[in-house]
């Protein structure tokens, strides 16, 4: 449920990660109205990820990733949906029915010996190598975030210098695309 | 081809399709242009104000009193912060304005210049939307998008800010009936489904109630009359909030006065033990539901509102219609009168014990008071001015506290746009400017805020307003000398710790009203009350009446914190029921 000064006895519902996207004219201030959004109404951004989709129309896709109980999700839909420059939203449960990809580079640098370990990991990771000096390499790994995780940690031993990563991005399997919803009941 | 026009001109050439009448103002660097521009034209007038968040409430009570949208300009900087509880003010209780600052030039944008602040920053989270202009050719489509945006779908405040180059520069007026917003396109008719659905939900209910709010106010003057025709065609109770006092008459045999922490004992119960509740334009506040896991336990719930987002944020419901309240009650009338025809009478029987009911519940009569020879009562002084002001066409504004939910309770409204009080915020300093505002849009009409002595000095410098404008608002003073509501929560959930909730060196209100050219009075003893009032009315200036009331009187029937509809209290006797968990809640 959401917050309210007299819900101090809610039932503790079940907390779920989900995807959610929208549809907005690309436009000065948009994303603070985005992030503001999430901020003032006290709900988690994990990551976000932003950019034009359609040029001739202006529209950028806002990929958030999030948590919270079913209710909460349908409100942040609903409250995005409210703020003119959306034009739709959608949210991915993390289950089969969708893809989810991350991109991380990550950077390794060390002794002979250690980029040599590094590197296995890498390929086993199915690691695309970007950049390479003696002292050092650069890698790009695109998938899932569990696999990013379980990447990084075993390479953290093995002279990794810097991460970055850009936070899932999501889309439907199969034919369908979403369908506009403002103004609709959720 | 048209002809360029500056941006000042652009601005007031808009401001004019729009038919706007005032403007609500105070003027300074960054508007220069924009005032020179008001100089060399007629047809808009200017309220100067004294303070920015006069001229954002006064637009509210302009807005509220004529359903027409209010209109304010400020300068950048500290004009535009001293909006921002304005416009905090409208966002919450859903009013149309329309707010225009200016902005340092855009070159000095970003360099910390002299009165710039991030005014589309501050204001985003409180506006429903905002623009800053940085093109002149984008200045009168943005300023007809405005307007679309805060009259339409659930009304709110929108703002402007224009830099001061921009209202120099020239560019082209581009008039308002191109206008489209790909965006932005709110739903208007309810889904015929859903409201067949909440058709069988009310043929079939035994123990129905009707809650309104201020949703009905915003969907015009026609709105309350359908409402009247929907309550008396099912022969429902109707309960109403705060916001929506007015929509339906106060003193009919179906109203059963507003609901909610100072609502009436029977509306309170009706709404824990009923069976249906059809939610009409209200937003299930915490003040509407207390403690929200027993709100109305068994009760199906139909909802019907402009905003999808209000749909089952706070409250899961059964059917949810979106909307504008005045079709969708249209369309619940031609349904109830085509597939039930004389539903009134044939539905009587399966709701009489739900009305026998109600009315045991109102034989405890909540709002009952005992007035004695001394002192006066506020819930008195409330009734004697409602008893001597029913038979004209009265506008009240309040300010926030006690004399606010008196007001609420012992005011009777039959016509809605006569009530105007800051619900969602809850600002204090409101009711005056706001009462400006109503007297401006109805000039010939009677305007009371009725008042605390606290509150009323937040924006006390708008009288000076009132006196150059010649606005013979009222301005009635509940005087306890205590922030009476604070006091009230200290003395029934903080052992009686009066921490600075007193108010020392009060002001001699009858000599204030004089330094400022209007007229004071003071009442003290309940005999002289009604004459004084009398008097009051026969003024034609600004009035304040100082109403020296009982000082340490609470504001009953009350739900505490924490607690359900049913388990509210109805005076000092009942008090020691409040709990310690209650106390952490606000
Ligand atoms: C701007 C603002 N500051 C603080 C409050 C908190 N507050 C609510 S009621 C109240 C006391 C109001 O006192 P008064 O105007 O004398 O009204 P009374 O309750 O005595 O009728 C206060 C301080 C508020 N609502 N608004
Ligand atoms: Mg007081």
């Amino acid at each position: 449920m959401p917050k309210s000064a007299y819900s101090i006895d809610n039932v503790e519902e079940k907390i779920e990660r989900v995807i959610i996207v929208a549809w907005v004219d690309n436009e000065a201030g948009v994303l603070a109205r985005v992030s503001g959004l999430f901020s003032g109404r006290g709900y988690n951004i994990e990551s976000l990820a932003v950019a034009q989709v359609d040029e001739e129309k202006n529209i950028s896709r806002i990929t958030i990733s999030t948590n919270g109980s079913k209710p909460v999700i349908e409100q942040i839909k609903a409250q995005l949906l409210k703020l003119v420059p959306v034009h739709k939203v959608a949210d991915y449960k993390i289950d089969d029915t969708s893809i989810f990809k991350e991109l991380a580079l990550c950077k390794f640098k060390g002794n002979d010996d250690l980029l040599k370990k590094a590197e296995e990991i890498c390929i086993d990771f199915k690691a695309e190598f970007l950049d390479k000096t003696p002292q050092s390499f650069i890698v790009q790994i695109v998938n899932a975030r569990r696999e990013i995780d379980d990447f990084i940690k075993k390479a953290k031993p093995f002279g990794l210098a810097s991460i970055t990563r850009t936070g899932p991005l999501a889309m439907k399997k199969g034919s369908e695309t979403i369908q506009e919803n403002k103004g609709k009941v959720l | 081809m048209s002809t360029e026009l500056t941006g000042a001109e652009i601005v007031f050439k808009a401001l004019s399709d729009h038919k706007v009448e005032y403007i609500f103002g105070y003027p300074g660097g960054a508007v220069l242009p924009l005032y020179d521009q008001l100089f060399k034209q007629k047809e808009i007038k200017h309220i100067l104000v004294r303070h920015e968040q006069g001229a954002g409430h006064a637009a509210e009570g302009y807005a509220r009193s004529s359903g027409k949208p209010g209109v304010v300009l400020v300068t950048s900087g500290p004009g535009a912060t001293n909006m921002v509880t304005a416009l905090t003010d409208a966002y919450m209780d859903s009013i149309p304005l329309v707010c225009i600052t200016g902005q340092v030039p855009t070159h000095l944008i970003g360099t910390d210049a002299f009165q710039e602040c991030d005014t589309t920053g501050i204001t985003r989270p409180c506006t429903k939307h905002n623009w800053l202009v940085k093109d002149v050719n984008q200045l009168a489509e943005t300023i007809h998008k405005a307007f679309r945006i805060a009259t339409t779908g659930r009304p709110g405040p929108v703002l402007i800010d224009i830099p001061k180059d921009i209202q120099f520069k020239k560019g082209i007026y581009k008039s308002h009936e191109t206008i489209k917003i790909d965006s932005y396109q709110p739903s208007f008719k309810g889904d015929i489904h859903e409201i067949e659905k909440a058709i069988e939900l009310i043929a079939n209910s035994q123990k129905p109630i009707f809650y309104t709010g201020g949703g009905v106010v915003n969907a015009g003057a026609k709105a309350s009359d359908t409402l009247k025709e929907l309550i008396s065609l099912t022969g429902f109770p109707i309960t109403s909030t705060l916001q929506g006092l007015g929509c339906f008459p106060g003193e009919d045999s179906q109203f059963l006065g507003m609901l909610g922490m100072h609502g009436t004992y029977e509306a309170n119960h009706a709404m824990h033990d009923c069976d249906l509740m059809i939610n009409i334009g209200a937003r299930f506040d915490d003040r509407i539901t207390g403690m929200v896991s027993k709100f109305s336990p068994n009760s199906k719930k139909i909802h019907i509102d402009i905003d999808p987002s209000s749909i089952n944020k706070v409250v899961k419901v059964d059917v949810a219609i979106v909307g504008d309240a005045n079709s969708i009650m249209t369309s619940m009338i031609d349904i109830i009168k085509k597939k039930y025809p004389g539903f009134k009478n044939s539905n009587k029987e399966k709701i009489s014990n739900w009305w026998k009911q109600i009315e045991i519940w109102r034989e405890k009569k909540s709002l009952a008071f005992k007035q004695g020879p001394k002192t006066i009562l506020p819930q008195y002084a409330v009734h004697r001015l409602y008893e001597l002001t029913k038979n004209q066409d009265t506008f009240i504004t309040t300010e926030v506290g006690q004399h606010q939910m008196w007001a609420a309770q012992h005011y009777k409204f039959s016509k809605p746009n006569r009530w105007m009080t800051s619900g969602g915020l809850g600002t204090m300093g409101y009711g005056l400017p706001a009462a400006i505002g109503v007297q401006l849009a109805h000039p010939k009409k009677l305007v009371i805020d009725i008042a605390g002595e606290a509150s009323i000095l937040m924006n006390m410098q708008e009288l000076s307003t009132a006196v150059q404008y010649r606005l013979p608002v009222k301005i009635f003073i509940l005087n306890n000398e205590y922030m009476g509501m604070v006091r009230q929560w200290q003395e029934l959930l903080h052992e009686k710790n009066y921490s600075e909730s007193y108010s020392e060196a009060l002001p001699d209100f009858v000599k204030l009203a004089e330094a400022y050219g209007a007229v004071g009075m003071r009442a003290s003893k309940p005999e002289e009350l009604d004459e004084k009032i009398k008097q009051m009315i026969s003024v034609d200036k600004p009035v304040i009446f100082d109403c020296v009331v009982e000082k340490e009187e609470n504001c009953f029937p009350m739900i505490p914190s924490g607690k359900a509809h049913n388990e509210m209290i109805l005076g000092p006797e009942d008090e020691e029921t409040i709990s310690e968990e209650g106390k952490v809640l606000v």
